[in-house]
């Protein structure tokens, strides 16, 4: 038996979306391309997304938010995430973020933003190249 | 301190964090994999293991999370381990069963993980037993595991668990499916879940009809029971009936069962680790590689190159 590390990617949906197309289509991609997908289903809390993220130990965590709340919601995630010692893991966001707020969340520690249009071969790699490193 | 006794020390105080790395470190089947399972095994065999397996669809994960919900109402601490096919493709998995726990995610009382296959077969992961002794190690009373949507043979959950539940969902099938082999056998009890759907009825008495044509003399003979998991309908029935077969279990079957599964996972270990180390030397020897090129021109079947491969190995051993 060989050491077989898998990405374990989790995609959440903060907040009061009731739309999670994008959520599944990029669920669904970084499925097929060979990671394990978790995802929380909508209307997720900061304490659910942080707390899934503990126990199920992911290397990524994908936020998709379409409502305007990211500056509510993804402060405390980010918080929550700090407190629970989950700090090296790899967190990016998409959906519907205003250009003019990108450099505020990523001085939160969101380490990319993702809008409209983006192509998922795009997202895909980038999980790749961003995974982080443990001993 | 080394990092094994570090997460046991986390997994033994019931720390998250610890018991999700030492998860992850089994589940990689990372180099400290091995001595972490030893040395959380002494603290293990408290929990009662409860699987749960049966078709997709029939409502595993709702009734699992209203399960869970029951024994937390009687002060119980629950581990939820829940099993998800990984692409025999692509590697990769979408692990769903969470979406209808997720609401407990939040309750200190229970831990839940998702695990991909990795296509391991018989409808859980290679790493699901020892993920178990983790959560029982970590102090859970209750450890439930929930299979991949199981067919008619992926019957792996009996090495797991102490209490099996099959889940049938009514309108699939009739008592010719109930009197087949492999899945109907496992059952200690069975479910018909969505008993609010019409056939609901009819389900569990097909179910019932093929158990009584079972003339041996048994100490527990399984109940089917229905519930609706969606509303909760049959649960803490569900519960007692998982009770009564624990305590049977604790009066005298529990030791026989324990030899049972200690005995089936000795024997994975030992096949794990005589396959691992001789196709290695097989390997080695370049003669392997030979074998499967005449394998492919049709030249020898496999089983014979198998036997001609292992002739030496065997001696060896014998010797």
């Amino acid at each position: 038996m060989q050491t077989e590390r898998k990405i374990r990617v989790l995609i959440a949906k903060p907040g009061l979306d009731s739309h999670d197309r994008g959520a599944k289509v990029v669920a669904r991609a970084l499925r097929d391309a060979g990671m394990e997908v978790i995802y929380t289903g909508l209307r997720q809390t900061p304490e659910l997304i942080a707390e899934t993220a503990l126990q199920e130990d992911v290397d990524v965590i994908g936020l998709s938010i379409l409502s305007g709340a990211h500056k509510t919601l993804f402060p405390r995630i980010m918080n929550l995430l700090k407190k629970k010692g989950l700090t090296d893991v790899t967190v990016f966001a998409g959906g519907i973020i205003p250009e003019e707020d990108v450099a505020e969340m990523k001085k939160l520690g969101i380490k990319e933003v993702f809008g409209p249009g983006t192509t998922t071969e795009l997202i895909i790699k980038y999980v790749c190249e961003n995974v982080p490193k443990r001993t | 301190m080394t990092k094994v006794e570090e997460l046991t020390q986390g997994v033994l105080s019931g720390d998250v964090r610890s018991i999700a790395r030492a998860i992850t470190i089994i589940e990689n089947n990372a180099p400290e994999a091995k001595k972490l399972v030893s040395s959380i095994y002494p603290h293990t065999g408290k929990a009662h293991i409860i699987g749960f397996t049966g078709a997709g669809g029939a409502g595993k994960s709702t009734l699992i999370e209203k399960i869970v919900r029951e024994y937390r109402r009687n002060g119980k601490t629950v581990g939820v381990v829940a099993v998800d096919p990984t692409s025999p493709f692509t590697g990769g998995a979408f692990l769903g069963d969470r979406i209808r726990m997720q609401e407990l995610s939040t309750d200190p009382g229970v831990f839940i993980r998702s695990m991909a296959s990795r296509n391991y077969p018989g409808g859980i992961a290679r790493a699901t037993k020892d993920a178990v002794k983790v959560l029982d190690a970590a102090g859970k009373d209750i450890v439930i595991v929930e299979t991949v949507g199981a067919g008619q043979s992926e019957v792996e959950i009996i090495k797991v668990a102490q209490t099996v539940v099959v889940i049938h969902a009514p309108g699939l099938g009739d008592e010719i499916q109930a009197i087949k082999a492999g899945i109907m056998e496992i059952a200690d009890i069975f479910v018909v879940n969505k008993a609010d759907r019409e056939n609901a009825s009819k389900t569990a008495m097909d179910i019932q009809a093929i158990l009584q044509l079972n003339n041996k003399e048994t100490a527990w003979k399984p109940p089917v029971l229905k519930t609706a998991a969606l509303t909760g309908e049959g649960v803490p029935q569900l519960i007692e009936k998982i009770e009564e077969h624990r305590l049977l279990l604790e009066k005298g079957l529990k030791h026989k069962r324990s030899r049972e599964k200690a005995e089936a996972e000795l024997i994975e270990a030992i096949k794990e680790k005589v396959v691992s180390s001789v196709l290695e030397d097989l390997r080695k020897e370049g003669k392997f590689e030979q074998l499967v090129g005449k394998i492919v021109e049709r030249e020898i079947d496999p089983a014979t190159a198998a036997e001609k491969l292992l002739k030496k190995a065997l001696k060896d051993a014998e010797a």
